[in-house]
């Protein structure tokens, strides 16, 4: 009996790990940054490139961390979102231009609304690859003692910004 | 069949002709060396299934850069692997260093081998014990 019972049982076990498996998206990574001090970085401002913006201009303050570009689609997409965001008052977003044309990146602030406190230009993606970012739009969620307590990768949403930003900004709030 | 032949020649040079990575080769052969081993064994998070190698996305890119600087800067293989594991994780290693997390990756394939072994082992003697002449199957 057990040699027909015993494959049975391992398919049992199995299916349940597969299944789970099946509702991952192996694109979305955990970042090892979380729980970890945020990476510092200073760059130039992107409508200003004598200015400097960096990890300096947040301390002591819990801020959104808004990687985005141009040609990213996903950032098109949310951008609606992070106006009504910034405009709410909610939070302090700060822009990463990942990757872009400086020209092209600042007509898109001007047509379609800055949401940002500033951007940095990370012409180069240096700064990208201490945030270990991989594709935009990402958003880090900084708190006060400049420890990153969450990452979203893909477009902000209302509701994901409810379900994963908002209790995370209470709890913040009691320890103060 | 010479017509295939060649068909299957010209391929196999294509592959050379699309090298990804235009970068000027480093003037110490034995850093060159070191450049490709790694290179080849990171992953492109952007492409997944890419090495940073093959890849012509823009991370890409960036990795072999910041990859190509640090050498040149004198660090050795583990501190650029702890560049990478720190940033993106132990996942952007396509030869993931041994450690608690990724124990089971390493130990996984001697432990199927082991077991698979074992029930072979069983099943042979099983049907050693049988009579030469009897072809019935008998319950283990």
């Amino acid at each position: 009996m057990t040699r027909y019972l015993a494959p049975l049982v391992a398919f049992a076990i199995l299916i349940p790990v597969l299944m789970i498996g099946l509702t991952r998206d192996p694109r979305e990574l955990p970042s090892p940054l979380l729980q970890q001090a945020a990476p510092q970085f200073e760059l130039p401002s992107l409508r200003d490139a004598e200015q400097m913006v960096g990890s300096a201009d947040f301390a002591n303050q819990m801020v959104l961390l808004n990687v985005w570009a141009t040609w990213c689609p996903g950032c098109r997409q949310e951008h609606g979102f992070m106006l009504e965001l910034a405009k709410s008052g909610a939070i302090d977003i700060y822009g990463l231009n990942w990757r872009d044309n400086r020209r092209e990146a600042v007509r898109w602030l001007e047509t379609l609304g800055d949401p940002y406190v500033a951007s940095g230009f990370d012409e180069d993606g240096r700064v990208g690859i201490d945030w270990g970012v991989y594709g935009a739009p990402e958003t880090f969620l900084i708190d006060a003692n400049g420890i990153v307590v969450h990452k979203h990768i893909a477009p902000l949403t209302r509701e994901i910004w409810e379900r994963d930003f908002v209790p995370l900004l209470s709890v913040r709030g009691e320890v103060q | 069949m010479k017509v295939l032949v060649a068909l299957v020649s010209l391929l196999a040079t294509m592959s050379v002709a699309v090298a990804i990575d235009t970068g000027q080769a480093f003037d110490d052969p034995e850093l060159q060396e070191r450049y490709e081993k790694i290179i080849a064994e990171v992953r492109c998070l952007k492409c997944q299934n890419q090495t940073i190698k093959d890849s012509n996305a823009f991370l890409a890119g960036d990795l072999r850069r910041e990859i190509r600087r640090m050498l040149e800067e004198g660090l050795n293989d583990e501190e650029i692997a702890e560049f990478l594991v720190a940033r993106y994780g132990e996942f952007a290693l396509y030869r993931p260093r041994l450690t608690g997390k990724t124990l089971i990756l390493w130990l996984a394939p001697a432990l199927l081998l082991l077991g698979g072994a074992t029930v072979l082992w069983r099943v042979v003697q099983s049907r050693m014990a049988l009579p030469i002449d009897d072809d019935s199957v008998e319950e283990g």
